[in-house]
C-alpha cells in the first residue's frame, strides 16, 4: 500500500507543532522519522493514528483519501500504534489484554485467540506467556505483545513511537527482526525515533522533522554527519572524556544483599571514591534498579554493610532522609511520579528543597533563587510554570537544580532516557561539573554507549549476579553487550582474581 | 475556551443555576409554590434578628469543620471521619464538664478546660484514623466511616447509660449543665456566644495562612499532589499526614465542643448534626480555597436555619436545604469537570 500525508499542519495554541508536512511512503518500507524531542513528531504519528484532528491537510491511502477519525477508526483502516508507554492493562492477563479490543462478539473465543497468540509469537519468536499478568512483563515484553495484538487486529501499517526507549539490547535485536520481517512482508513500518543510531541499522529511508517542519529525507545508507546537521541545524560535539583522580571514599559495600519477590542479588563488593562515575549495566530487571535504591535507603538491603563516607559509617536500617542528611541524593527515571510534584510551579519545588529558615514563605527570595537557578540550569520555563507543563529535558534540568549543593553522591536512574542529544550533553556536563567537585555518581543506564562515553568504572549485572568494577577503558560496545547477556562471566572473575 | 477567570465565572454561574432550576422543578412537582418557598427560607434565614443569629449559631460549627478539613483534603486524604471526631470532641467536653462542674473554679476556666478536653478528644479520634491509614493500610474513608459509628454507639451508651439523667434515660440526651456554666451569649435571649464566634473565625485564618503563607502548607500541598516525589524531595510524608489528621482533629474537637457548652449544654444523640459531612460538602464545593470557605459556609448555614419553618409553614420537609445543597455540589463539580475536559481537548491531550 502506498501511503501519502499531504499537508498536514497542527497547531497548539501559539505553536505551530506541524507545519504542512508531506511524506509519501513506499509499500514494505522501514519508514525513519527522525527529529529531537518537540520536533513534532509525535504530533504527527498521533495525526495518523486518530488520536487527534489535524488543523488542515489530508491522508491518502493507494492515492484514494481516508478519513481517521478515531484511534478505533485506524485500526479499523489497518493502522496501528504502538506508544512509547504501551497502552496496555497491567492487571489483566496477557491472553485478555490480546483480545481486549477486538470487535464483535459478545463473548469472546478464548481458545481460538489462545491458537493464534501462539502462532503469531512463535512466528516472531517472541516468548510470552499468555497466562501472565501483563505487570510482571518487562517494558520490551508488553512492547512484543501490543504489537502481536496490533497484527492480530489486522494492522496493514505500524506506527513505533521511540520503541527502543527501556528495552535490553537483546529485546531490541528481537524487535528490528520483527520489523524487518514485516516490511518483507510488504507492511509499513513507521519507526520513530531520536536514535540516529537506530534509525541507521533498521530504516530504509529517514525523514527529519526539526521544529514541526520536514526539513529532508534520505534514503539509506545514510549520511550521519547530514542527518545531524538537520536535526539540529548544526553539528553537536561529545565533550571530551576527563577522568578527575579519585577521593576519599563515599561509599563501600561489604558482601552487600538484596532480596525482592522474583530476585536475589548477593555478594556485592563495592567501594566509590569522591568524583568517580560509576556506570551500571545490566538487562532491565537484572537487579541493578534495587541495588541502586539500596544504595539510597529507598530499599532495604537483605545483607552486608552498607556504609558512607571515609570512616565507613554503617547505614543499614537507614531511611533515605537518613541518607540526605549525609548528602545522597536520588534521581528517579520517572521524573513526574517520583521526583516532582505535579501542580506545584517551580518556585514552590525551590522553595521545598531548600533549607527554609523561618515558618512563612518569603516569596520574594524565592522568585530570586528560583530565577537565578531557572537561569544556571537553562531551563525552558519560568518561576511559576507547573513542572508538568515543561518538557522531558527540562524536567530533568529541574531535577537536578533540585540538587542540595553539597551533594557527596549521586544515583541516578537513567540520566537521560527520552532526552535529545543536546539535553543529554547539557545534563551530563552539569554532572560532570559536580563529579569536578567532588562528587561520585552512581548511575543506571540501558544505553551502552552512555555507560562507555561517561563512566569511569563499569558495573554489570546479569540476572542477580554482580561483576567486579570493571575499568571503562578495557570494555568496548560488543563486550559490555555480552556480559550483560550473560557471555564473557568467567574470564572477567579470572582477571578479577589476577 | 480560554482557561480564564471569566470562563470560570461563566461556569460557577450556570452551576448554580441549574442546581436551583433542578430544586424549583421538584418543589414544583411536589405541587408547592416554589417563589413562596424561596422567600419563606429566606425570611427564615435573615427575617429577623433572631433568626439571623441563629444562622451565625449554625455558621461556627461549619466553619470550624470547614477549616479543620482543608488541611486534610489540601495531604490528599479524605476524612470522612470527621462526624466521629465532631462526637468525641463532644464527648470530651461533657466529660470536662461533669468533672469541674461541682468545683470550686471559676465558670469561665470551666467552659475553657471543656473546650481544651474537646479539642483532646477530636485529636485522639482523628489520630486514630491516621494511625489505621498510615501503620495499618486501612483507607481513611473506610477506617473514618467505621470510627464515625463506633462514636455514635459510644455516644449512645453514655447517655444511655453511665451518664444517663436521673430516673429515666432518655433521647433528649444528658441532665444539662447548671446555667452559671453556660457559654455567655450577647445576650440574655440570645443564643448568639460571642467566645465561639471568635474561635471560629481563628480557625478560618489559621487555616488561611497555614495554608497560604507557610512552607507547612506548601509541604502539605506537595504530599497531596504526589506523596513519593515530595518523600524524595525531603519532606516527612506520614508525619504530615498524621498532622494534618491532628489539625483537622482539633477543629472538628472545639466544634463538638462548642455544641455542648454553647448550644445544647448537655450531650445529645445526634450531637454532631451532620455538620461533618456538609462541611466536606463545602470544602469541595469552594475547591478547597480557605479564602471562599467562610462566606459559603455562611450561606449553606443560612439554608440550613431558613428550611426549619418550611414544615409549619409550607408542610415541605426541611431537607429541602439539604437537596438545594446537594444540587449545588453535584452542579459545581460536574461543571469543573466538564471545563477541564473542554481545555484538554483543545490542548489536543484527549
Amino acid at each position: 500500500m502506498n501511503i501519502e500525508l499531504r499537508g498536514i499542519s497542527k497547531r497548539f495554541g501559539a505553536v505551530l507543532a506541524n507545519d504542512a508536512i508531506s511524506l509519501a511512503v513506499p509499500p514494505a518500507t522501514i519508514q525513519g522519522i527522525l527529529g529531537e524531542n518537540g520536533a513534532g513528531k509525535s504530533t504527527l504519528m498521533k495525526v495518523f493514528s486518530g488520536f487527534i484532528q489535524p488543523d488542515s491537510g489530508q491522508i491518502l491511502f493507494d492515492g484514494e483519501p481516508i478519513h481517521i477519525a478515531s484511534p478505533a477508526d485506524a485500526i479499523r483502516l489497518g493502522i496501528g500504534m504502538l506508544h512509547q508507554d504501551p497502552l496496555d492493562f497491567p492487571p489483566f492477563q496477557v491472553i485478555d489484554d490480546f483480545l481486549l479490543g477486538r470487535p464483535g462478539g459478545l463473548i469472546p473465543d478464548r481458545k481460538r485467540a489462545l491458537r493464534e497468540f501462539r502462532e503469531l509469537s512463535a512466528r516472531f519468536d517472541f516468548s510470552l506467556s499468555p497466562e501472565a499478568r501483563v505487570a510482571s512483563l518487562t517494558v520490551g515484553e508488553r512492547q512484543q505483545l501490543e504489537i502481536l495484538r496490533l497484527l492480530w487486529l489486522g494492522a496493514k501499517v505500524l506506527i513505533l513511537d521511540e520503541p527502543t526507549t527501556g528495552i535490553s539490547q537483546a529485546q531490541k535485536e528481537k524487535l528490528f527482526a520483527a520489523l524487518r520481517r514485516l516490511a518483507a512482508e510488504g507492511m509499513t513500518v513507521f519507526f520513530v525515533s531520536h536514535k540516529l543510531e537506530d534509525v541507521r541499522s533498521l530504516c530504509g529511508r529517514a525523514a527529519v522533522l526539526r521544529q514541526g517542519a520536514l526539513v529532508g529525507a534520505m534514503e539509506a545508507p545514510f549520511d550521519d554527519e547530514r542527518l545531524v546537521r538537520m536535526m539540529f541545524g548544526k553539528e553537536v560535539p561529545l565533550a571530551e572524556k576527563t577522568r578527575p583522580a579519585p577521593g576519599k571514599k563515599v561509599l563501600t559495600i561489604k558482601t552487600g544483599a538484596i532480596d525482592s519477590l522474583r530476585l536475589r542479588v548477593k555478594d556485592v563488593n563495592l567501594e566509590v571514591r569522591a568524583g568517580e562515575t560509576i556506570g551500571i549495566a545490566g538487562m532491565e530487571g537484572s537487579g541493578q534498579d534495587l541495588f541502586l535504591r539500596a544504595c539510597g535507603g529507598l530499599v532495604e538491603p537483605a545483607g552486608g554493610q552498607f556504609c558512607l563516607d571515609e570512616d565507613e559509617r554503617p547505614m543499614n536500617g537507614s531511611t533515605y532522609h537518613d541518607y540526605m542528611r549525609s548528602g545522597v541524593t536520588y534521581l528517579p527515571a520517572a521524573r513526574l511520579e517520583k521526583g516532582l510534584v505535579p501542580g506545584l510551579s517551580l518556585s514552590e519545588h525551590y522553595a521545598l528543597a531548600g533549607k527554609p529558615r523561618g515558618v512563612f514563605i518569603d516569596r520574594a527570595e524565592a522568585q530570586a533563587r528560583s530565577a537565578d537557578l531557572i537561569a544556571s540550569y537553562n531551563i525552558k520555563g519560568r518561576p511559576d510554570s507547573a513542572v508538568e507543563s515543561l518538557s522531558g529535558g527540562n524536567q530533568q534540568r529541574a531535577l537536578l537544580s533540585l540538587l542540595p549543593s553539597a551533594s557527596s553522591l549521586i544515583l541516578v536512574e537513567h540520566p537521560t532516557r527520552g532526552l535529545d542529544i543536546e539535553s543529554t550533553i547539557y545534563i551530563w556536563g552539569k554532572l560532570k561539573e559536580r563529579c569536578a567537585a567532588g562528587t561520585a555518581i552512581l548511575f543506571i543506564s540501558s544505553d551502552l554507549d552512555e555507560i562507555l562515553q561517561y563512566s569511569d568504572k563499569v558495573l554489570v549485572f546479569f540476572a542477580g549476579k554482580v561483576s567486579p568494577l570493571i575499568d571503562t577503558e578495557s570494555l568496548n560496545v560488543q563486550k559490555l553487550g555480552e556480559l550483560i547477556g550473560g557471555i564473557g562471566w568467567e574470564t572477567l572473575k579470572e582477571a578479577a582474581r589476577a | 475556551m480560554r482557561d480564564s477567570k471569566s470562563t470560570r465565572l461563566v461556569f460557577g454561574a450556570g452551576s448554580v443555576v441549574l442546581a436551583l432550576a433542578l430544586t424549583t422543578a421538584i418543589i414544583a412537582l411536589t405541587g408547592n409554590d416554589p417563589i413562596a418557598a424561596y422567600r419563606n427560607i429566606a425570611q427564615g434565614a435573615a427575617g429577623s434578628p433572631n433568626v439571623a443569629a441563629n444562622v451565625v449559631v449554625s455558621w461556627v460549627p461549619l466553619l470550624l469543620v470547614v477549616s479543620g478539613v482543608l488541611f486534610t483534603f489540601t495531604v490528599g486524604l479524605w476524612n470522612i471521619g470527621i462526624e466521629g471526631q465532631i462526637t468525641l470532641g463532644a464527648i470530651f467536653a461533657t466529660w470536662a464538664m461533669r468533672l469541674l462542674q461541682d468545683s470550686a473554679m471559676a465558670p469561665g476556666w470551666v467552659i475553657a478546660a471543656s473546650i481544651a478536653a474537646g479539642i483532646l478528644g477530636g485529636v485522639l479520634w482523628a489520630l486514630l484514623a491516621g494511625a489505621l491509614k498510615t501503620f495499618g493500610g486501612v483507607n481513611e474513608i473506610f477506617g473514618g466511616l467505621g470510627l464515625n459509628f463506633v462514636a455514635t454507639a459510644l455516644n449512645l451508651w453514655l447517655i444511655f447509660g453511665p451518664w444517663k439523667r436521673p430516673g429515666v434515660a432518655s433521647m433528649s440526651g444528658t441532665l444539662p449543665f447548671a446555667e452559671r456554666l453556660w457559654m455567655p451569649t450577647v445576650s440574655p435571649q440570645s443564643r448568639l456566644a460571642p467566645v465561639p464566634l471568635g474561635l471560629a473565625l481563628a480557625a478560618i485564618a489559621i487555616a488561611f495562612t497555614l495554608l497560604k503563607g507557610t512552607y507547612f502548607g506548601l509541604r502539605l500541598k506537595a504530599v497531596g499532589r504526589n506523596p513519593t516525589s515530595a518523600y524524595r524531595l525531603g519532606i516527612p510524608t506520614w508525619q504530615h499526614m498524621m498532622l494534618s489528621f491532628a489539625l483537622c482533629g482539633a477543629f472538628a474537637g472545639v466544634a463538638g465542643a462548642v455544641q455542648v457548652t454553647s448550644v445544647y449544654h448537655r450531650l445529645i444523640p445526634s450531637i454532631s448534626s451532620g455538620y461533618g459531612y456538609t462541611g466536606l460538602m463545602v470544602a469541595m464545593l469552594v475547591n478547597f480555597s480557605p479564602a471562599a470557605a467562610a462566606p459559603v459556609a455562611l450561606f449553606f448555614a443560612a439554608l440550613n436555619v431558613g428550611a426549619i419553618q418550611l414544615p409549619i409553614v409550607l408542610k415541605l420537609d426541611s431537607s429541602l436545604a439539604g437537596v438545594i445543597q446537594g444540587f449545588l455540589v453535584l452542579f459545581v463539580l460536574v461543571g469543573n469537570g466538564i471545563r477541564t475536559r473542554l481545555l484538554a481537548r483543545r490542548k489536543g491531550a484527549l
